[in-house]
Parts: C-alpha cells; structure tokens; sequence
C-alpha cells in the first residue's frame, strides 16, 4: 500500500514536474516497437510501459517486443510502413542510414529542455548533420575482466602499460593459461580489439578519422596497431581456434581458468557471474596504454530511444522520451537488478555493483581521450562488415595483414564517395 | 428458359460457342494471377533494382551496368572476390552434393528386403530427412568442434589435426558443410529409390536372372533403367537443395571463416538484407546472376521431362 502510494505520488511528480508544461495531456495510443528481448531488459521495459501508461490516464501504451538479433534487420521494413511512434536503436553512425532516408524524427526540440542538460555527456553520440535524432537510455563500459585469483597466484598485477602487458601474458602462458578468452565466431568481438588497440596507438581523433573515410587502411599509422596487436597474436596469447566459438562459447574457457581474461563489455558480468565467478575471482581493469601520447578513450556503447518521422502520436513520444531520460527511471532501470548497466542522466545514481562502480568512475575520470561507441556503430555498416571479416582473418592468419588492407582500403574508396 | 433467367442471352450464347476454347483460360486465371504476382512480376523488380545504386530506405540512383561491372570484375575492375569464393562454392555444392543419390540408391538396395523390423530400420534412415535443417547444422557443428568434438577425436586418433576445427579452417569449412547436408539429403534419395524399387518389374527381373545377370549387371543393365523416374527426381531435389543450401551456412558457420563458406544466395542476403547490407541494387544483381545459373539448370530438366514424354507417347 505504501509502496504503491510512493508510486502514485512519484507518477504525480513526474507528470506534473515533466510532461505536464510542455505537453499537456496526453491521449490515444502510443506504439512502442522494442528490441529490449533478453529476460531483464524486457522486464525493464514492460514496467516502463505499464507505469507510463498509469501516468496517463486518457494514453494506453502500445507495446511489442522484437528479438534484439532479429530487430537489426527489420528495423527498416518496420520504419517504413506503419511506423510505430517510438522505437529502439544505437547511437552513432549506426543511425546513418535511418537519419538518412528521413525515418527518423528530428528531436532537436527536446534537447533544448532544460531537462536535457543532464545529458549532455551524451549529445555528441546522439548527432548527426548538427540535429539530434534520439535519446540514449542506457550504457556501458568495456574493459578487461580478469581471473584476479589467478594473477594472485602467478604474483601478477593489473596491467597499465604495454609492456607490463606483455610480460604479464608470458607468465601466464609459461603457466600454462591462455591472456585472452575471444570467440570471433560473430566477428564482432575482434572489433572490441581493433578500437582499443588502434585507439591507444593511434588516438581517439586517429580512430574516429578512419572510421570516418578520412585515412587509408593501408597508412603506417594503422599497420603500427596492427603490429601491436600481432606480439599478441604471434605469443599465442588468444584462445585457440576462436574463429568457431560465439562469446557465449568463449566464455566457459575463464570460468575453468583455461584463458585469464576477456575483454569485453559490462554484459559479461552477468553469465561469469551465474557461470560460478565470485567476485572475489573476477575483477576488472582499464585497457593498458599502448602509446603514452594519448590519452584513454573507452568504447562504452550506448542504446537509445527514437521517435519514427512516420509516429502519428508525436506528444506522448517525445514525453515518453523525457520519462525514459528522468533521473528517477534512470536509476530504476540501470540499478543492478535491472539492466545492471550505467544511467545517462547526470542526476540519476549508479547502482553500487562492484564493476559498474569501476566503470563509472573509469568513464567518468579516465577516459580523457573520448568515448568510442564501438567498431560496428562508429564505422557505416558496410565498412564495419567488410572489416570486421577481415580483423577476424588477421587474428587467425597475420601473416595476410597487407592483403586484407588492401580490401579494406578498396572497400573504403567505395564506402565513402 | 428458365435457366436463363440471369444474364444476358447473347452472352451465353457466346460462351458456349466457345466453351472448349475459354473454359481452361478460366481454371488458369487463379494460377497464372498468382504467379505473376508473386514470381515474374518480382523477378522483373529484382532486374530493375539491379540496375541501381539503393540502400534499401532511400531514393534509387540509375547506375545501369555498374552493379554487375563491380560483381563480375567487367570492363577495368576486378572481379568481386566475394562473388569469386561463392561461385566456386555453388559449384562444390552442385557437384558433392550429387553424390547423395549413389549413397541414397546403395542404401535403398541395402533396405529393400524382408526381415523382422525392416520398417523401423527405414524409418531410422529416413530420420534425418524429418528433423529441421537448423538441428542437423547444430548437431553437425558441435560434432565438428575443436578438440572435444568427436570429429576431431576420431581424427586425432590417425594423428590428423585440422587447425581451427572443421568449421574453422577456410580450407574444410566448406565440405564440412556439405556433408551435413549430405546427411538428409541421403534418406530423401533413399525413400525415393524405394518406393521406386517397389514398382520394379519382378518378371522383367526373373528373365534377366534365367539369362544369366547377376550383381552388378543385373543392377545396371535391368534394375537401373526401370528406375529412371526416381533417379530423375532425385537429380532435381538434389540440385534444388544444394541450390538451398542457406540454412545450413547461416546455422553453422554464418559465412566465416572470413567468408570462405559463402554461396550466391548467402552473399545476396548478406549484401541486401542482413544486419550491415545496405547495398539493396549489389544484393539484386547477385540475385539476378544465381537466377540464370538455375536457369540453365531448370531449362535442361525441362527439355529432358519433354524429351522423356515425347519418347513415351
């Protein structure tokens, strides 16, 4: 009773506080397309719905869930025809080709709410051509999460730079323990490898360059990474015959203790976790620096909410987004019994979770070089595709390095004319 | 006349005098509609697309041949080498997966005779033709996994070590593949040998043995030509499923190793329609050329149906 009275009473704050100055009452239906398909998120998103709809009496909301795979590829047929008013995406030149093809609504307005100014962090990933086309709600950080009993053992330490690194992993392959758990299976995973090698070589601005067309592939700045990361590879530092292995089938091999570590976004925790890690085992660490020219820049994704340029109920979706961004939901659907990730608005508080702590605070004071939003949502699709193949290619065969270069390069002359 | 009370005299009057002539037009009115609508009407879409530079979402730009110039190295580019490594792959699937029919035929022979519970022996062969494609590629692909797949067990037993696994070697992945697929496929040819081996003429079987066939005469020179039709069908399912061979790839390998297990209709979803294919007039033109591929495969079986008809009349 209580409980439910705090709810009524935060409803009453929040739609007298939020969407009441702007958009007065809301009414008819909002549709809400969401890719939130994996059991905790869906569970966040089915409450969201249901207390916007209490909110409001006169609105019903509209929800379908969509597989979060499946989403990615219909996602366009479900913009073009019989566009719901609020759908699910990632930030970044991901959004390109929608923004493009005018699917996506401008929200620029919204971002002048003095509400929004919380999530200013934020803005840069949600623009591009100077507009804004949607709002974030969650992300996260990735890192190296590491078997700290096992290095207790070996007598080794967190890694900060390179060479640290390097001799780290030798001793933990002299024992007989692989660095680095990957399953490219997907492909996706060795992008993770790529921006943080390439970043901390080369620079965020470097990183961004090429993701943007305005460097080769085949420059000496971007075979220098790649010579970085090959000591890796030619130590035998990765798990063998990744190449077959999804990062769910990778990750059996830190469990027994067969590989140290595995880079990887905050997602990881949650299957180590239930796989039998304590946290007494598991423990996190930021990318070493490679170069001591630049400064740390950390992929840390973020997902966001997008209104459809086809929404027939355009109020209730740009409420909705507001009540998505609030501090209070934010803390509610990021606390570590929810998503368990971290909250965008500036307000909102981190759940006290041991490696969302340790992400915040890295995001927070130690990512001075930039946030990168990940290989396949910074680089255009094409380009994300074609060179996620062969960074996969590399990690099996480095010796055909100049070769796979020289496709991307040829890729990228194609890409961004 | 009071059948005639409606419609026009003079309609009917017409009709019937051409009765024989329209009344098949109008059993063939719901068919050929359909398959205008959905078969040659999207195939002359899939020209039309092939002729353009299109993401899918925005406006089509007219690049007339450019597509197929990139795809097919035409003119001073270089052949695609995607488009390269899946052609030749459709050919290994064409070729290999032919062999189901042989394996299928020696099984059918094998099972076609009467002992106690021979049902249930033919019901457990022609299992896998029942269970989904999705599960056979899973099976076969934890099968196939390094080191703790019995695959790689048995081979490490004759000191053979593939690196990366079956599915993980660009050199294998590919006829790994198509011996999954060669799985099912074998029980499809098998029932079809047997239910043809079951119109097999016994006296024409008994005159062959009082002349003296036996083994594999006997089998080449009177039981094969009496099973013509079954061997023809079994050539067009098996070139239609290696044709098919999608599901498999998407399930066990998903194109990789580096894309060394893609076919044409794998590379035309990849480069249309999957989660990075934004390149809807490329994916079109892929689809255009594995279009003419099948067609000269459709053609030959067409002319060889009438051929056969022709012959029987």
């Amino acid at each position: 009773m209580f409980q439910k009275f705090i709810k009524l009473t935060t409803a009453f704050a929040l739609s007298t506080g939020v969407a009441v100055p702007a958009y007065a009452e809301l009414s008819g239906t909002l549709r809400i397309t969401s890719d939130m398909s994996n059991p905790a998120p869906r569970a966040v998103m089915e409450k969201m719905a249901a207390d916007f709809d209490a909110m409001h009496p006169n609105l019903s909301v509209d929800l379908t869930v969509i597989d979060r795979e499946g989403w990615k590829t219909q996602i366009r047929n479900s913009l073009s025809a019989n566009a719901p008013d609020v759908v699910n995406w990632y930030a970044a030149t991901r959004m390109k080709p929608y923004v493009d093809a005018g699917l996506f609504m401008d929200i620029s307005d919204l971002w002048n709410e003095p509400e929004m100014a919380a999530l200013a962090s934020t803005k840069g990933a949600m623009t591009l051509d100077g507009k804004q086309w949607g709002v974030p709600y969650t992300y996260y950080q990735w890192g190296v999460y590491y078997r700290q009993d096992i290095f207790g053992k070996l007598g080794l330490s967190e890694p900060k730079n390179w060479s640290e690194e390097l001799s780290n992993c030798q001793a933990l392959l002299d024992a007989g323990v692989k660095c680095y758990s990957i399953g490219t299976k997907f492909l996706w995973t060795a992008g993770g490898w790529f921006d943080y090698i390439n970043s901390r070589t080369n620079g965020y601005d470097f990183h961004i360059e090429l993701a943007t067309g305005q460097v080769a592939w085949t420059d000496d700045r971007v075979r220098a990474a790649f010579a970085n990361w090959r000591q890796l590879i030619d130590m035998g530092a990765f798990i063998d015959d990744h190449q077959t292995y999804s990062w769910q089938e990778a990750l059996p091999f830190v469990i027994d203790g067969k590989a140290a570590a595995y880079l990887m976004g905050n997602f990881a925790v949650a299957p180590l976790r239930a796989g039998g890690l304590t946290d007494d085992q598991l423990d996190f660490y930021q990318f070493p620096v490679i170069n001591s020219d630049v400064d740390y820049a950390e992929d840390a994704p973020t997902d966001t909410f997008h209104i459809a340029s086809g929404a027939k109920n355009v109020e209730a979706a740009k409420a909705f987004l507001l009540y998505v961004t609030s501090p209070d939901v934010q803390t509610e659907i990021n606390s570590g019994d929810a998503l368990g990730q971290l909250p965008v608005n500036a307000k909102a508080s981190v759940s006290d979770d041991k490696f969302i702590q340790q992400g915040f605070d890295m995001l927070s004071n130690n990512a001075g070089g930039g946030i990168m939003q990940f290989f396949d949502r910074d680089f255009p699709a094409e380009m994300a595709s074609v060179g996620m193949e062969g960074l996969q290619e590399f990690m099996v065969f480095p010796d055909n390095l100049d070769d796979i270069l020289e496709r991307l390069e040829d890729a990228r002359q194609r890409i961004y004319n | 006349m009071p059948s005639d009370s409606t419609g026009s005299p003079k309609f009917n009057n017409w009709y019937r005098r051409n009765e024989i002539a329209i009344t098949p037009w109008l059993f063939l009115i719901p068919a050929v509609l359909f398959f205008a609508t959905y078969v040659i009407v999207p195939i002359g879409q899939s020209f039309w697309i092939s002729f353009h530079m299109w993401d899918g979402l925005g406006e089509k730009t007219f690049i007339g041949m450019g597509n197929y110039e990139r795809l097919l190295g035409l003119g001073d580019q270089k052949m695609d080498r995607k488009f390269e490594t899946s052609f030749w792959n459709n050919l290994k699937w064409l070729v290999l997966y032919l062999l189901a029919i042989p394996l299928g035929l020696f099984i059918a022979l094998f099972l076609n005779q009467t002992v106690a519970g021979i049902r249930l022996y033919k019901s457990l062969f022609f299992f896998p033709f029942v269970i989904s494609q999705v599960v056979v590629g899973l099976v076969f692909s934890w099968f196939y996994l390094p080191n703790d797949g019995l695959f790689d067990v048995l081979m490490s037993w004759f000191g053979i070590d593939i690196r990366g696994g079956v599915l993980g070697n660009p050199k294998t992945a590919t006829y790994g593949i198509i011996a999954a697929g060669l799985w099912p496929q074998t029980a499809y040819c098998m029932i079809l040998y047997l239910t043809g081996l079951n119109s097999v003429d016994p006296e024409q079987v008994e005159a062959g043995r009082l002349d003296g066939a036996k083994g594999f005469r006997m089998l080449w020179y009177v039981i094969l030509p009496q099973l013509r039709p079954a061997t023809f069908i079994a050539f067009v399912v098996t070139i239609i499923g290696a044709l098919r061979s999608f599901d498999f790839i998407a399930v066990m390998t998903n194109g990789g190793p580096f894309g060394s297990t893609r076919v044409l209709s794998f590379f035309m979803f990849e480069e249309s329609l999957s989660e990075f294919g934004f390149r809807m007039g490329y994916g079109a033109a892929i689809a255009v050329v594995l279009f003419f591929i099948m067609l000269g495969f459709i053609a030959y079986f067409l002319f060889q149906m009438w051929h056969d008809e022709k012959e029987s009349r």
